[in-house]
């Protein structure tokens, strides 16, 4: 089932174009990592799909309703954290966990259950009773997750999450979002790549407000695959290092062998053959090795490849 | 019904804020000294200046300490009323709170609706509260008021202070700046008074309310029906014209 459908989104601001014709389909309980540059359309999509902000032409779909014209319906289905989440400073996490159980129409009950278990998993237990006008950026971060979560989404749109987080916080945060996973579908914006890799199985990445390309993470990962490997040895073995590399450059399923100090990579032109030939090369040479790895991409390499792609082509 | 929830929630913030507590304190305050002031004023005068001068004073009447009153509740009704609302939707707008709560299922209605009736509720409270102090200080002071002439006075009066209540949250609706919301509705509320003045306009406007609950007090029973309308759709224009606004702007 598709959770979130987005086609030919355009917005203008005047003369600038923050979307340019997306197109996008979010399967159900996936997390979804939407990656792009800073200004780079993100928040704008997020704020049309959330019925915040409207688009200049396009459709756009979330949970099965078409985004214009079923705002409250959509509104019952989504959850929904901005980057920098805002509440009354004059109430506490319980009032306002309340007050929006009350906006979705649950019984005293219910609120009352669900405002307890969500202070819980926020963390925020020991400042339940204080104001909120007092919270740190990163309890604010962790109450305005379980506000988006109180009615418990089929869609949970979130903005930059762990953006303004310390290292625990992020931990935190991406924990308790891959704990989400099957149980609602995470639409999640970032310019942190390592958020992604960490969190998200599908990825989709947006430049100038056009869709570059979207793709489980694996498959895409899989589909810049650098076919290379490292070698770094140990000091003693510094001096036959240059001669070994010299040989294995003559061999077939080798493309380039380059050096930088101790540690040699070598590309090769078949990943199968050669990690079978590349051990048996370094056995014969009698290198005593520290490390020895086949190269994986990053996301980061992928984004920057794809978005340098995208600027070349324009 | 949403509009309830809205409403408990902006209660709960004119209390917690104080804001609640200072309009019924600041109006209370006026109610009470205006019976004092029209009876005390000429003979602190006459303390000061000496007894010459209580020759050109008139004694004060019921219908100085009523003058005094009306005086004092229209302008600080309507300084309290702008103050009070003009960031009533704006600031929500630029905090980002008015994004996290919309974008749940609280139509925009309800939320621009709560604030009124919060802002009106309070007042109704603040004027009663005044309206009740000023009647027993002008009746120890003076002598007893005509109690219906009375109510319908503070009646008129709390129209009187709605109208830059729903004209400030239509500013308010516009922009997100506060002296901005503030200052259109202040310019708004100017022009109007101009008007009514240079015009001869005066009689339809809300302005004329005070007047005719002024004239009631003195037994004159002349209505001025149309600036009651007038000033009632006013009000609704404000109110329709800001959800107009509200219900499609981004947030």
């Amino acid at each position: 089932m598709t959770a979130v459908r987005i086609e030919g989104l355009r917005k203008v601001f005047g003369t600038f174009q923050a979307l340019d014709g997306l197109s996008l389909a979010v399967e159900g309980g996936t997390v979804f990592g939407y990656l792009g540059p800073n200004g780079a359309g993100k928040t704008t999509t997020i704020r049309i799909l959330t019925g915040l902000a409207h688009a200049t032409s396009g459709h756009a779909w979330v949970a099965g309703s078409e985004v214009t014209g079923h705002g409250q319906e959509i509104a019952r289905q989504i959850g929904y954290l901005p980057e920098d989440p805002a509440f009354y400073p004059w109430m506490n996490p319980g009032e306002f966990l309340d007050y929006v159980g009350r906006v979705f129409k649950m019984t005293a009950a219910e609120r009352s259950s669900r405002v307890k278990e969500l202070v819980k998993l926020a963390g925020l237990e020991e400042a339940a009773k204080r104001r909120i006008g007092g919270f740190s950026r990163g309890m604010r971060q962790r109450l305005g997750l379980a506000q988006a979560l109180f009615n418990r989404p089929q869609v949970l749109f979130l903005d930059e999450p762990a953006s303004a987080l310390d290292p625990a916080g992020r931990k935190e945060v991406f924990d308790f979002i891959e704990q989400l996973r099957g149980q609602c579908t995470v639409f999640m914006s970032t310019h942190i790549l390592a958020d992604v890799e960490r969190v998200c199985d599908t990825v989709g990445i947006i430049n100038r407000g056009k869709l570059v390309t979207a793709a489980p993470r694996e498959a895409l990962l899989a589909q810049f695959a650098i076919p290379a490997f490292e070698v770094e040895v140990d000091a003693q073995s510094a001096a036959i290092l240059t001669p070994w590399s010299e040989a294995l450059r003559h061999e077939t399923w080798v493309k380039s062998v380059s050096l930088e100090g101790l540690v040699a990579r070598v590309i090769v032109n078949d990943v199968e053959i050669a990690k079978r030939g590349l051990l048996a090369s370094i056995t014969q040479a009698g290198l005593i090795l520290t490390r020895y790895e086949v190269v994986r991409p990053s996301l980061e390499d992928v984004f920057l490849q794809l978005v340098n792609q995208e600027e070349g082509q324009r | 019904m949403s509009i309830l929830v809205a409403f408990r929630k902006e209660w709960l913030e004119l209390i917690r804020s104080h804001r609640l507590l200072v309009v019924a304190v600041v109006l209370a305050f006026f109610g009470l000294t205006s019976p004092l002031a029209a009876k005390f004023i000429p003979e602190i005068i006459t303390l000061t200046l000496g007894a010459e001068i209580s020759k050109i004073i008139p004694t004060p009447t019921v219908l100085d300490a009523i003058a005094q009153y009306t005086k004092n509740m229209g302008q600080f009704g309507i300084i309290l009323a702008l103050l009070l609302t003009m960031g009533a939707i704006g600031q929500e707008k630029d905090k980002g709170t008015a994004a996290m709560i919309l974008v749940k299922p609280l139509p925009r209605g309800a939320f621009l609706g709560a604030k009124f009736l919060s802002l009106t509720v309070m007042f109704a409270i603040s004027l009663a509260i005044a309206g009740i102090g000023c009647y027993y200080y002008t009746l120890l002071l003076f002598e007893a008021m005509d109690s219906v002439h009375w109510m319908v006075l503070n009646l008129l009066l709390f129209v009187y202070v709605l109208v830059p209540v729903a004209i400030t949250l239509l500013c308010s609706t516009i922009t997100k700046s506060l002296a901005a919301s503030g200052g259109i509705a202040l310019g708004m509320i100017a022009i109007g008074g101009l008007l009514g003045t240079i015009t001869g306009w005066g009689k339809y406007l809300p302005g004329e309310l005070i007047t005719w609950g002024a004239r009631l007090m003195q037994g004159d029973t002349t209505s001025s029906w149309i600036a009651f309308g007038i000033s009632g759709g006013i009000i609704l224009i404000s109110l329709f014209a800001a959800w107009l606004i509200f219900r499609r702007q981004e947030l």
